[in-house]
């Protein structure tokens, strides 16, 4: 008996949509075999990882709270990913928006108005579309990989935070701690549940994410987009503009990470430190996928790595595990992932045994 | 600025070209064979960890550097059963290689930090190492340090004038003709990814075991994606390669030795951000204008290959 691999004439859609979820339990297992490897108690840890988060209110909030960055900076980088622009800086232009934002809000410190928030989401979303800019001018107009410039201009912007909030943003009554002020209440966005830290900008990435999925599926925009990097060349004799569409993805997505640097900083920390995220911009590219690039997918993708994050902290308390456990279990579930789609464009046979010929017998 | 300031100097600038000259020589056969590894970065950084661990634990350095190739060699292994036998995007599949290979060595590494071992002895011939000026900038390096010196002419030699070398570039250049003439393009590729995840491997060791022999999280500091930028810089060459390490090399020392001085009136954030400034530039006047032209991607760099069986 041989098993035959064949690549199917097309894509199994019940597959592409099955093998996401197929990818979490598949991760699951083997973190109960690397959890018995490095705890007591595997079923305990993985209990804590990713059961008990999901068991209390305020854990369902704080799923809410982690889910919105990563859903706003994967709906924008996906795509990217779809017209084949990789943009992997979107950390760096999460922290240029919140420098932005916080910029603004600085400036304004305790000052009454509703105005200063939406002026600060507006600065931050145009700190990341600059940020967003230089790697997409360099792919343009010169044809320099973005990979690379993007990933290249992350450590910049977080050295650029690093010099403010050292230097001079640092709060003048902070103990000389390197972080800037508290911002002021109007500068903060308003908490939706009481006693939580579930903030508007949780609202807003989901609306955010649902205005994504009308203009990727409905749109011509969107049209264009899945065609260049489904069909270049059929996009290309469409007379469909290559650069403008690495503009457009390049800027959405930068100014969706901006947007989302505003509402870390004025929403769970509320001032600017050295470190604002545990590398949201690096791991929404794992939610990007997860999704299946798709922004309705990315919401459920979302709410899966940000539990991730969540049962890590709660691993490290209840079951002593180290907190790169979730560094480690995202890789793993990309690369989980990624495997799994084999499945879907490729289907083994268990091909009829090779019959071997019987010789033939010369004339005698 | 007198000798004694110059050469240290000097020294260091080959000291800290080396993590980058072995994984960029590394990466640059794996993207000649016709495979983009961007998981140079979690290559290093488990490669460090696991020397550094080894080194710890038995106290032998020869263990240590070896277990640093082989832990870059096995994660390189899980890219390529990704990439080359199940046909997984290999943008995605590095990027996946990166994030798991800092949770990975931070995991391994968290019983290690703050601990220093000894560092890798240095070369000491007897007479020529203590020559006046020669001594220092030439004989007093460690073994890293001239593997990958020697590494550099070996590679050179291999993709311009051996027959396997040809075959690999074949591989790259034209993955189905090389098929189509009997060669096994997933077992060539194969051999050149697990060259590129040991050579990244090494590229981490030299970092925990030499350059400054301690266990710190993150210690690569982007150095990985740095070394693929080199490739792109050197145009898939070799000698350029080292010529490009020793001028990133030189860049960071730089920025250090302004840092230390204190001469500059900037933050010393400013300077940090040079390296990763100069990749930037680097790259631009190598992708632009009238050098384009020269820039040989193999054809093959990034696509997917699977025989029709």
């Amino acid at each position: 008996m041989r098993i035959r691999i064949e690549r199917r004439p097309i894509v199994s859609r019940p597959l592409l949509y099955l093998t996401p979820p197929l990818a979490v339990v598949a991760t699951m297992l083997v973190c109960f075999g690397l959890f018995a490897v490095m705890g007591d108690n595997p079923a305990r840890s993985l209990y804590a990882f990713f059961i008990a988060p999901l068991l209390s209110g305020n854990g369902l909030a704080e799923l809410g709270v982690k889910a919105a960055p990563l859903v706003m900076i994967a709906v924008g980088l996906a795509a990217g990913f779809r017209a084949n622009v990789w943009n992997i800086g979107a950390e760096g232009q999460l922290t240029l928006g919140a420098i932005c934002g916080g910029g603004v809000a600085l400036a304004f410190w305790n000052q009454p108005g509703g105005w200063i928030l939406p002026l600060m989401c507006l600065a931050g979303i145009l700190g990341g579309m600059i940020w967003a800019a230089i790697p997409a001018f360099l792919r343009v107009v010169l044809g320099v990989n973005e990979i690379l410039t993007s990933l290249m201009l992350t450590y910049v912007a977080s050295l650029f935070l690093a010099i403010l909030v050292y230097g001079p943003w640092k709060d003048p009554e902070g103990f000389n701690y390197p972080q800037s002020r508290m911002f002021s209440p109007a500068e903060t966005l308003p908490i939706l549940i009481p006693g939580t830290r579930l903030h508007l900008g949780v609202v807003v990435a989901l609306l955010i994410a649902i205005a994504a999925w009308l203009v990727m599926s409905r749109s011509m925009l969107g049209f264009q987009i899945r065609a260049a990097g489904l069909a270049p060349a059929a996009a290309r004799y469409a007379g469909f503009s290559r650069a403008r569409l690495v503009w457009i993805t390049m800027l959405a997505s930068g100014g969706l990470a901006g947007l989302a640097g505003v509402f870390e900083v004025a929403g769970p920390i509320g001032q600017l430190i050295p470190t604002l995220t545990p590398g949201y911009g690096f791991t929404a590219i794992i939610v990007a996928f997860l999704g299946r690039l798709d922004p309705l997918g990315i919401i459920l993708a979302g709410l899966v790595v940000a539990l991730s994050y969540i049962g890590g902290d709660n691993a490290q308390v209840v079951a002593g595990l180290p907190a790169a456990t979730t560094g480690l279990v995202q890789g793993l579930l990309l690369f989980l992932l990624l495997a799994s789609d084999f499945l879907v464009r490729y289907r083994l046979r268990i091909a009829a045994p090779r019959t071997t010929p019987l010789p033939v017998k010369a004339p005698a | 600025m007198t000798a004694s300031v110059l050469i240290p100097l000097l020294v260091t600038v080959v000291n800290s070209a080396t993590p980058l000259l072995l994984a960029a020589l590394g990466e640059l056969v794996v993207e000649r064979s016709g495979v983009l590894n961007l998981g140079i970065e979690g290559m290093m950084l488990v490669g460090a960890v696991c020397a550094f661990a080894t080194m710890t634990l038995t106290g032998s350095d020869t263990l240590a550097v070896l277990a640093g190739a082989a832990a870059g060699a096995a994660l390189s292994l899980v890219f390529g059963v990704l990439t080359l036998t199940l046909v997984a995007n290999q943008v995605a599949t590095g990027l996946a290689l990166t994030i798991f290979g800092i949770g990975l060595s931070a995991l391994i590494g968290k019983g290690f930090t703050g601990h220093p071992v000894p560092a890798l002895p240095r070369l000491s011939l007897h007479g020529v190492s203590d020559l006046p000026v020669a001594g220092a900038l030439l004989f007093r390096y460690d073994a890293l340090v001239y593997f990958g010196l020697l590494m550099t002419p070996a590679i050179a030699w291999f993709l311009a004038r051996s027959r396997a070398g040809l075959i690999l570039r074949a591989v790259g250049e034209a993955d189905l003709s090389a098929h189509s003439i009997g060669y096994d393009v997933i077992r060539i590729r194969y051999l050149a990814v697990l060259f590129g995840g040991a050579m990244s491997g090494l590229g981490g060791a030299y970092l925990s075991l030499a350059y400054t022999p301690l266990w710190v999280e993150d210690m690569t500091a982007g150095r990985g994606w740095i070394a693929l930028a080199l490739v792109v810089f050197a145009a898939w060459r070799p000698w350029r390669v080292l010529a490009g390490a020793w001028l990133f090399g030189g860049v960071t020392v730089l920025q250090l030795f302004l840092q230390g001085s204190g001469r500059l009136p900037v933050p010393s954030q400013v300077l940090a951000m040079v390296p990763y400034l100069a990749t930037i530039i680097v790259l631009t006047i190598m992708s632009s204008g009238a050098l384009r032209g020269r820039l040989e991607a193999p054809a093959c760099l990034g696509k997917p290959f699977r025989p029709a069986s």
